[in-house]
């Protein structure tokens, strides 16, 4: 007892020592220290696909010191590996604030993990960027919370209404739903639901599946018996190839025209890259696409920056899904802080509150919770690709905008008539 | 009419599917069956067969060569693995069910962040000309991408049968689990025989490896996921018996396959589960434990 | 010690926990003590089972996740206070306790280490499919605001962790020096032996899978206050399983100091890794440290210092 109580002390002693030194250099330099933006990000886990977007953060804190910094003062960035689970977000992020004293924060990447958090920013009032995560501050309208993904408003049921706009205006009736079991699938899928409905469509199928699925075979062939004409699939990477060669390997039947709509993985090169040509005609959504119609300040500026240092940290060497949007939620803070000459939360919130903020991802206004007023989540078909080189996604044509109308870039082809060539 | 396709098919995918599953489990039915070892680091080592199979994939070659191939470097890292385990554990004569599963476990987190770090963590995937189509049989179609791989399964379970039941090294490996001493006895170095056993058991693993990456695409993580079924079919068998992991394996893949057409595709991870529980609970020699 | 002022100390402690929130203004010792904290819970309970009794249960996040449910639907069907969650949570932890011991009550070794994992893939995927506890998506927890002498919801989880932890110290304690401590050590030495010399080895086991089950499910259950969200991939976390057996075996899991000193060192160290190291490095550093333990240390760092002050009998005892 005494030798362990013994332990214990040093113990202690050191655990604390090691907790609390960040805090003591902290002080130590408060004059003119560097303005501190903060986050966690899954750099390890089932979500370290997402570990690129610490690159869109990386290049606008350089960008904004190259101009000079904020404020007069340099911007410095603390990223934590949250190893993708919720568990480790909490502790993280009172770090962040109370023992680094982060001027900023951004969320870690999508809603599990940001679910753990809000309640906090809620309470200390703090200033925070989502990072794609859908619907987070719904319930508590925290007011300086702000989104850097086009979901929209509404975006829990109405991010992929994209999909049946166009499944309206080419007169599918029959409509068949395919979500994985997860957060952001289910409530895609269960808004999918609402508005076929309200489109006078018949749901003919709603199936969900376990995440860790891997053979689409049975479900399917479940899909097929229903002859739907439109199907939705709401899934993850691995899932998503296997559905993608599910439907080349058991067909979905000649009624299906369209296809797609929630599919997280084609947005990534390496599933570009092994799917090649059997993503042809499947519509799916996107958050950008090298298209005419997004030519937006300084995006392609910061993709062809992003693409060296992707490559040299083996991640993602198209950074069109998530990097560009990180960047801009840096934008968000950098330019509420020009503007206002000032880092205070609620001067820079009201800011952002009550004018638009031009980013590498377009012009954006917020509404009273903090989403974009406007829905800006493409569905793009894939057409035309050909062999599984990746260079060929930088070029328009490959991925087609066919939704929103305003950034409309081609014309839609039925299923079977895209992938027959 | 409908019924009675989607049941044919159903249990078509799930004899497939379980074929996979068993090749992921041999490995362990040996060290985790015969020898006692439960090396939870067994589907970590199956990834990282998958990646190197990926490595040649990536030259042109075919997964499954790719897998014969990387079989023997496997069989010698895997003499090597044994040779670790054994000067920690069995100079002390053995180690108890806890240190053994804390070491493996350490193990299995050593060789993803190995991974990660030589590969990054996007999902890598092998390119064989089969992949999108099916093979059709009236109305049942069954994807190549999972029938090939399937089929390598009879081949391994009947090789690995005849070794284990007809080979003295083979009876040895056996003999071994049940006797140490008797083994040295007749002259033969019991831990030379598990070592031996050890790298089989790893060269199985990149062959499963091959096959899993053929099915779809894998990240370093993607062990974690099989840890659980792989162990299930195992004990399910009844520890060790080949034929058994076969016929173990079959039965948890038509139950998922059945579950997932006919009940809620997202009742299907439990039902390995609950198989084994209830076979716990009633025989606990598993299904299969009086075949040798 | 004896064991009433033994349970004084702890108590003790527990006073003095209540005037921390005042010497230690920062929060962020909370958030990360509080981690720290449910983890001698959980190595506390585990090792009743899997230390005293020999029992390797590789399912520990079956039983903190079942606690953690059962606390969020007791407060979302009633609204309970946080004391009756726990209260709630321990019960089903024991019950599912002994509902496994029963099941698995003629399995030994690694047959009941396996078990152990299918009890957490089939209870996740109960919640799964479980609507009112929000499936998969996980479900929103707003605890009401924590008593006013605490300063803030923190504070207040940290300090009934607190408390649990004590409690499972204490339970733990008396455990390991009564009759039901002696009959555990026996079936650890040899189960038939222990039966044929008149210990009542089936009841001893069911009460062990009770008081293990209850202590890792109380430890699960202020996890939904703490981060105000709940879902079933984190709530049964291979990682927690994975934690629960090596800090008893980092500590030493012959008597209740061992998973202690285990998880104030190993949940430490990590706590301290997330926000330092902060890469993949860490998990890498995890895994290297278990390998060096069970190599090095396999009796824990007790079991070290034991080796330590006797080394020939160390030598000697080589052999099986």
């Amino acid at each position: 007892m005494r030798i362990s109580r013994r332990q214990f002390t040093k113990l202690s002693a050191a655990a604390s020592v090691g907790l609390a030194a960040p805090a003591i250099w902290t002080k130590g330099r408060a004059q003119n220290r560097p303005v501190r933006v903060g986050c966690s990000a899954s750099l390890t886990g089932p979500l370290s696909g997402t570990k690129n977007m610490v690159i869109g953060y990386e290049l606008w804190r350089d960008d904004v010191n190259a101009a000079g910094g904020l404020l007069g003062r340099e911007v410095e960035l603390i990223v934590y590996d949250d190893q993708s689970a919720p568990s480790n977000v909490p502790a993280i992020y009172s770090k962040l604030v109370d023992v680094d004293q982060v001027d900023f924060l951004f969320t870690p990447y999508g809603a599990n993990l940001t679910a753990t958090i809000m309640p906090f920013a809620k309470q200390r009032d703090r200033f925070i960027v989502g990072i794609l995560t859908l619907a987070s501050n719904d319930q508590l309208k925290h007011d300086k919370f702000f989104q850097a993904a086009p979901w929209g408003p509404d975006g829990a049921t109405n991010w992929a209404r994209g999909f049946f706009d166009i499944a309206n205006s080419t007169g599918v009736k029959k409509m068949a739903i395919l979500a994985a079991d997860t957060e952001f699938s289910k409530t895609a899928a269960e808004g999918g639901r609402r508005v076929s409905e309200e489109f006078g469509m018949d749901v003919v199928d709603f199936q969900m599946y376990p995440p860790t699925n891997r053979d689409f075979s049975a479900i399917i062939r479940n899909i097929r018996a229903t002859e739907p004409e439109a199907v939705f699939v709401c899934s993850y990477p691995a899932d998503s190839t296997a559905i993608v060669h599910g439907i080349q390997e058991i067909g979905l039947g000649d009624s299906a025209r369209l296809f797609g709509g929630g599919m997280v993985g084609p947005q990534y090169a390496s599933l570009m890259e092994s799917l090649g040509p059997s993503l042809n005609g499947i519509v799916n959504f996107h958050l950008y696409v090298p298209e005419p119609t997004m030519k937006f300040e300084g995006i392609e500026s910061f993709l062809d920056r992003y693409r060296p240092i992707a490559e040299d940290r083996q991640v993602d060497p198209l950074g069109f899904y998530i990097p560009p949007f990180c960047y801009a939620a840096g934008q968000f803070i950098s330019t509420a802080v020009n503007a206002t000459g000032s880092l205070d939360q609620t001067e820079v919130s009201n800011w952002l509150h009550e004018n638009p903020v031009d980013t590498v991802v377009g012009q954006i206004n917020f509404d009273e919770i903090g989403n974009w007023t406007e829905r800006r989540v493409l569905m793009i078909q894939f057409q035309n690709v050909d062999g599984s080189g990746i260079d060929q996604f930088r070029q328009a044509g490959k991925e087609v905008i066919i939704d929103p109308p305003d950034y409309k870039s081609g014309e839609l082809v039925p299923l079977m008539d895209a992938r027959k060539t | 009419m409908i019924v009675l396709d989607l049941a044919l098919n159903a249990v078509a995918t799930g004899i497939v599917l379980g074929s996979i599953y068993a090749l992921l489990a041999l490995g362990l039915a040996i060290t985790f069956g015969i020898l006692h070892i439960p090396n939870v680091a067994h589907p970590a080592i199956v990834i990282a067969g998958a990646y190197a199979v990926v490595v040649l994939n990536r030259f042109g070659l075919d997964p499954i060569l790719a897998g014969l191939l990387w079989s023997i470097p496997f069989y010698f890292i895997g003499l090597a693995f044994y040779e670790f385990y054994a000067r920690s554990f069995e100079s002390r004569g053995g180690g108890n069910t806890l240190q053994s599963l804390t070491l493996f476990f350490g193990i299995s987190l050593v060789i993803e962040i190995a991974l990660v770090v030589a590969y990054g963590t996007d999902l890598r995937s092998v390119r064989v000309g089969y992949v999108g189509e099916s093979l059709r049989l009236g109305t049942v179609a069954i994807p190549y991408r999972f029938l090939v791989p399937a089929l390598i399964t009879p081949v391994v379970v009947f090789l690995l049968w005849l070794y284990l039941s007809k080979t003295n090294t083979g009876l040895a490996i056996r003999a071994v689990a049940h006797d140490e001493r008797a083994v040295s006895v007749a002259g033969v170095n019991p831990t030379a025989i598990k070592r031996h056993a050890f790298g089989i058991a790893t060269a199985l693993a990149v062959i499963a490896g091959a096959a899993l990456v053929i099915t779809g695409p894998v990240d370093p993580f993607a062990g974690r996921i099989h840890i659980g079924r792989v162990f299930a079919i195992v004990v399910l068998a009844g520890m060790g018996t080949i034929p058994g992991t076969l016929a173990a394996a079959i039965i948890i893949g038509v139950a998922e396959s059945l579950v997932m057409s006919f009940a809620s595709p997202s009742w299907a991870p439990g039902v390995a589960f609950a198989i084994l529980l209830a076979t716990l609970a009633l025989r606990p020699t598993g299904l299969f434990g009086g075949v040798r | 010690m004896t064991l009433p002022r033994f349970a004084l100390v702890a108590a003790l402690l527990v006073v003095a926990g209540l005037f921390l929130p005042m010497v230690i203004p920062n929060p962020y010792y909370f958030y990360a003590g509080y981690v720290v904290l449910q983890y001698v819970v959980i190595a506390t309970g585990w090792n009743i089972l899997g230390g005293y009794a020999g029992y390797t249960n590789f399912g520990a996040s079956a039983f903190f996740g079942a606690g953690a449910y059962a606390a969020a639907f007791l407060f979302k069907a009633f609204g309970l206070p946080l004391i009756f969650q726990i209260l709630g949570a321990a019960a089903v932890g024991m019950f599912l306790g002994v509902a496994t011991g029963y099941l698995t009550l003629r399995i030994q070794g690694v047959y009941f280490a396996i078990a152990t994992v299918a009890l957490v893939i089939v209870l996740e995927t109960l919640v799964h499919n479980t609507e009112y506890l929000g499936g998969a998506s996980g479900m929103t927890h707003i605890a009401p605001p924590p008593p006013a002498w605490f300063g803030g919801q923190t504070q207040f989880v940290f300090w009934v962790m607190l408390v649990i932890a004590a409690c499972a110290v204490v339970l733990a304690r008396w455990l390991e020096l009564s009759w039901i401590g002696r009959g555990l050590r026996a079936i650890r030495a040899s189960e038939p032996a222990a039966e044929s010399c008149g210990v009542p080895t089936l009841r001893l086991k069911l009460l062990a899978c009770a008081l293990s089950g209850g202590v890792m499910a109380a430890a699960g259950a202020p996890y939904p206050t703490y981060t105000s969200y709940l879902d079933p991939v984190s709530a049964f976390s291979l990682l927690i399983g994975l934690n629960a057996l090596a800090m008893p075996l980092i500590g030493g899991t012959r008597n209740w100091k061992g998973p202690v000193i285990g998880a104030l060192l190993l949940a430490s160290v990590q706590q301290i890794a997330t926000v330092t190291i902060s890469s993949e490095f860490n998990i890498l550093a995890v895994g290297v440290v278990l390998i060096a333990f069970v190599v090095l240390a396999p009796e824990g760092l007790l079991g070290l210092k034991s080796a330590w002050a006797r080394p020939k009998l160390r030598l000697s005892g080589a052999k099986p």
